[in-house]
């Protein structure tokens, strides 16, 4: 074996860090329902974000099928398509994406990817996912108390989410808010676990620069909820006084049901300034972990180094700081101060660039690469150009001028399903199947696999493209039924049968991927230890699926940066990171 | 995990400058804050999350009081006391902060003993820390009957915007929740102190961790935040 060339090792740092001390499960339910191991911890928050997911994935039939077939489905009232609405858009932002990508893969992968052996608190990460489960069973519940769930609007503009006349006045905007305080409690204790971890905890050897960028994107994105998520908290107590207490923070005077209400000198606007300051760089939240999965599935899948590392590296540092002076650019029409528009749509614009570096880079990764197309390459290349489509819709609805004949019409929702909606699951359903075999030790099907890739990244396009043209007419968002609006012709309607009936069926294809889930558990083709030949730490375990401790008795020593593929010279395509360089002294002692 | 490890970070970085020097230590090897234990870490972390909903909060109060077009009380004259027969603003207030900062004092000497393994003296000086904040907690309940007893409520008040009850029993409500967490927090740890828990090297029930004397810096870094927040909310709020 030749001598592989490397830079910058001279010997491994001494241990700073005394071995943790773990807690050793006695019985069957600290082992696997109280259990303190991230590892399970992830596997609970993936099956709850899952389940409360399949929920929201229900409501956009409901929805589809009401807006694809008016007047068809008597059992879909106004009020509850407005509620289908709410309660769709709020579980798939937040309890399905971001407890998924933070609270499932942050949790599973943080510890692996960086040679730890848990995060630094497994208590506390325990209970971060208990209040986790008490925030998704509030939030569940709001559909059997009387009144029924929330129907403002996954947005939940004041004044109209706690006046009557909005479906859920009575209980299910209460609920909704609690839900969400429970969230951001729950989530916090999980954050500060994931962030401690990457900073504090990594194994010799590691350093940031050699971290994978999937601990890159979900690290700057747990770091960004631990900042956002207060915006969120504070409108949340704000909001449940107005209702309860009959506080004005956000309701000025105005005449309900016919009568001058109780409110009186509350600004609405500020609850928007709240909200979207949660809500913009919530939106980075759920694509930054997803920018640095696809990073490490792309560069294993093609057998090649990165493009760019470090440039990566800083694109996601930097659109995690612009995500925080551009939240403006979703109230151009809301009647803030004109001139506000002039600086977010700057701002807004600049964020293209930390962007078009990533998407370049995964570009240039890609080239001249040795592509393997298997599921996880695929559903990663189908995120690529989804990310641009939506990224590009995006520059339209960043510009003032050009976002304002646009606002509240299916342009937008055309653009954020395809930007935060499709690309993030895009990277969720390929990152599952490229970890399923560490997790459970087998493959998963890869025909039902294809199959699977297929329907979904197809019928997204069939769904979300014609949207934009219906946008585009001037077709409005979370309208019940167009009714016979003369500026919306015919072909508009035609088309959103077409759309319901795809969006049903791109549905149902996910039965394929669950049912893949349960029979691969079981019948899966045996993984080993490696199945994709990867380099990073995560594959390197001694048992697969990963036993408590994740090590064995020795930590793992890191050498390398995480993208050694194809090395020239080198015996094997891929050289993983604990893999110490050949030809050199391994240890010149501590002080070296 | 243990007690901090002191090494000597930096070696081979040492010789980079400017930027490039700052991005080669945060992310030097294992640990980006050396000699900075998982605990203190992450107390650190968050409160700077804690920052940011105290931030949201004042700056939604602030937001509030400026776009009001009814007057806003005075809080010069709202939180007077007539003591003796002399009418003097704002003295309970200074009372309350005197007596937290106060608390903040006793903190730091408890810390202090606390790394000389003073285990008496540590255990006592958190209970002073504490009962100062009980008794700040107290007088701030004082002062919500007092207020309620004249009319004020959170949707509205005798004098002036109804958003200044609202905002007045939101923001010292948070904190004085932050304050009683703080109490329970200090009374949990200094029994844990005086029973010579960190001593003996006990294990956590539910962690099944050895404690430190640590412990009592992290709590005292919390209990210096909620001074510190009081502060901004006496300067915001009272003295605007």
């Amino acid at each position: 074996m030749v001598d592989i060339p490397y830079e910058g090792i001279e010997g491994i740092p001494p241990a700073e860090v005394p071995d943790v001390e773990l807690y050793h499960p006695r019985s069957w339910w600290t082992r696997y329902v109280f259990s303190q191991d991230a590892k399970v911890i992830a596997i609970q928050y993936s099956l709850t974000a899952t389940a409360i997911g399949l929920v929201a994935l229900v409501l956009s039939w409901l929805m589809r099928l009401q807006l694809g077939f008016p007047g068809t489905f008597s059992f879909i009232d106004a009020n509850q398509y407005l509620q289908f609405i709410t309660m769709h858009g709020m579980i798939m932002v937040i309890y399905l994406l971001t407890a998924l990508f933070l609270g499932g893969f942050g949790n599973y992968l943080i510890p692996l990817m960086v040679g730890a052996r848990d995060m630094v608190f497994p208590y506390v990460n325990m209970l971060s996912y208990w209040v986790y489960l008490l925030a998704v069973l509030v939030l569940a519940s709001t559909f059997f108390v009387p009144g029924g769930p929330t129907g403002a609007g996954w947005t939940l503009y004041p004044p109209q989410a706690i006046l009557s006349g909005t479906p859920g006045q009575d209980w299910g905007i209460i609920l909704m808010m609690s839900s969400l305080i429970l969230f951001i409690i729950g989530f916090t204790m999980g954050g500060l676990n994931y962030v401690v971890t990457v900073l504090q905890a990594r194994t010799r050897g590691m350093t940031l620069m050699r971290l994978p960028l999937t601990v890159w994107g979900i690290f700057t994105a747990t770091v960004m909820a631990l900042l956002a998520f207060p915006a969120l908290f504070v409108a949340s107590v704000m909001l449940l006084l107005d209702r309860l207490l009959g506080t004005s923070f956000f309701m000025p005077s105005l005449v309900e049901m016919g009568q001058l209400s109780k409110y009186g000198g509350g600004s609405p606007l500020l609850f928007q300034h709240l909200f979207w300051f949660f809500g913009h760089p919530e939106v980075y939240i759920v694509a930054l972990p997803a920018f640095g999965i696809v990073s490490d599935l792309i560069s294993t899948h093609a057998r090649k180094n990165i493009f760019g590392y470090r440039m990566m590296v800083w694109a996601i540092v930097a659109i995690g700081a612009l995500s925080f002076i551009v939240w403006a650019h979703h109230m151009y029409v809301s009647g803030m101060f004109p001139q506000f528009g002039y600086f977010f749509a700057t701002t807004t614009l600049i964020i293209a660039i930390p962007t078009a570096i990533k998407v370049y880079n995964w570009v240039l990764t890609l080239w001249r690469g040795d592509i393997h197309l298997t599921v996880p390459m695929l559903f990663a290349l189908g995120f690529i150009i989804t990310f641009v489509n939506g990224g590009l819709t995006g520059l339209f609805l960043g510009n003032v001028v050009v976002d304002v004949p646009l606002s509240d019409t299916m342009f937008v929702v055309a653009h954020f399903h395809m930007v935060m909606g499709v690309a993030p699951i895009m990277v969720v359903l390929g990152a599952i199947y490229h970890w399923y075999p560490k997790v459970t030790g087998r493959m998963l099907n890869e025909a039902m696999g294809k199959f699977h890739f297929w329907v979904t990244f197809l019928g997204a396009y069939l769904i979300f493209f014609p949207m934009h043209y219906l946008g585009l007419l001037g077709v409005p968002r979370r309208y019940f039924e167009l009714g016979d609006a003369t500026f919306i012709p015919s072909s508009a309607h035609s088309l959103n049968a077409f759309i319901s009936v795809v969006a049903l069926t791109v549905g149902f294809s996910q039965m394929v991927f669950l049912f893949n889930l349960a029979w691969s558990l079981f019948k899966g083709e045996a993984s080993g230890g490696n199945p994709w030949r990867a380099t990073t730490l995560e594959w390197q375990t001694p048992e697969t699926p990963p036993g408590h401790g994740n090590w064995g008795k020795d930590l793992p020593v890191v050498y390398r940066w995480a993208y050694d593929y194809s090395v020239p010279g080198a015996a094997e395509d891929f050289i993983p990171q604990n893999q110490p360089p050949r030809a050199r002294k391994l240890i010149q002692g501590a002080a070296s | 995990m243990a007690e901090t490890v002191l090494t000597n970070p930096g070696q081979s970085t040492a010789q980079l400058e400017g930027w490039r020097g700052i991005a080669a230590d945060w992310a030097s090897d294992q640990r980006a804050f050396k000699n900075v234990s998982w605990g203190k870490a992450m107390m650190w972390i968050f409160l700077l999350s804690d920052t940011f909903i105290f931030s949201c909060f004042l700056l939604s109060y602030m937001t509030a009081r400026m776009s009001t077009t009814v007057p806003w009380p005075n809080p010069s004259e709202v939180f007077a006391l007539n003591i003796a027969g002399k009418h003097i603003p704002l003295i309970l207030i200074a009372i309350m902060t005197f007596i937290l900062i106060s608390s903040s004092g006793t903190m730091a000497m408890a810390v202090n003993f606390g790394y000389r393994r003073d285990r008496v003296r540590t255990a006592i000086l958190m209970l002073v820390t504490a009962a100062f904040g009980a008794t700040f907690v107290g007088m701030q309940a004082f002062e919500w009957t007092k207020l309620i007893m004249e009319g004020v409520r959170p949707w509205g008040n005798p004098w002036g915007a109804a958003q200044f009850g609202a905002s007045f029993f939101m923001i010292t409500g948070f904190h004085g929740t932050h304050v009683t967490i703080g109490v329970i927090f200090l009374i949990a740890i200094a029994r844990k102190v005086f029973r010579g828990d960190f001593d003996v090297e006990r294990r956590g029930f539910f962690t099944s961790r050895k404690g430190y004397y640590e412990i009592v810096e992290i709590t005292g870094l919390y209990w210096h935040f909620v001074d510190l927040v009081w502060v901004f909310i006496f300067a915001f709020f009272y003295l605007w």
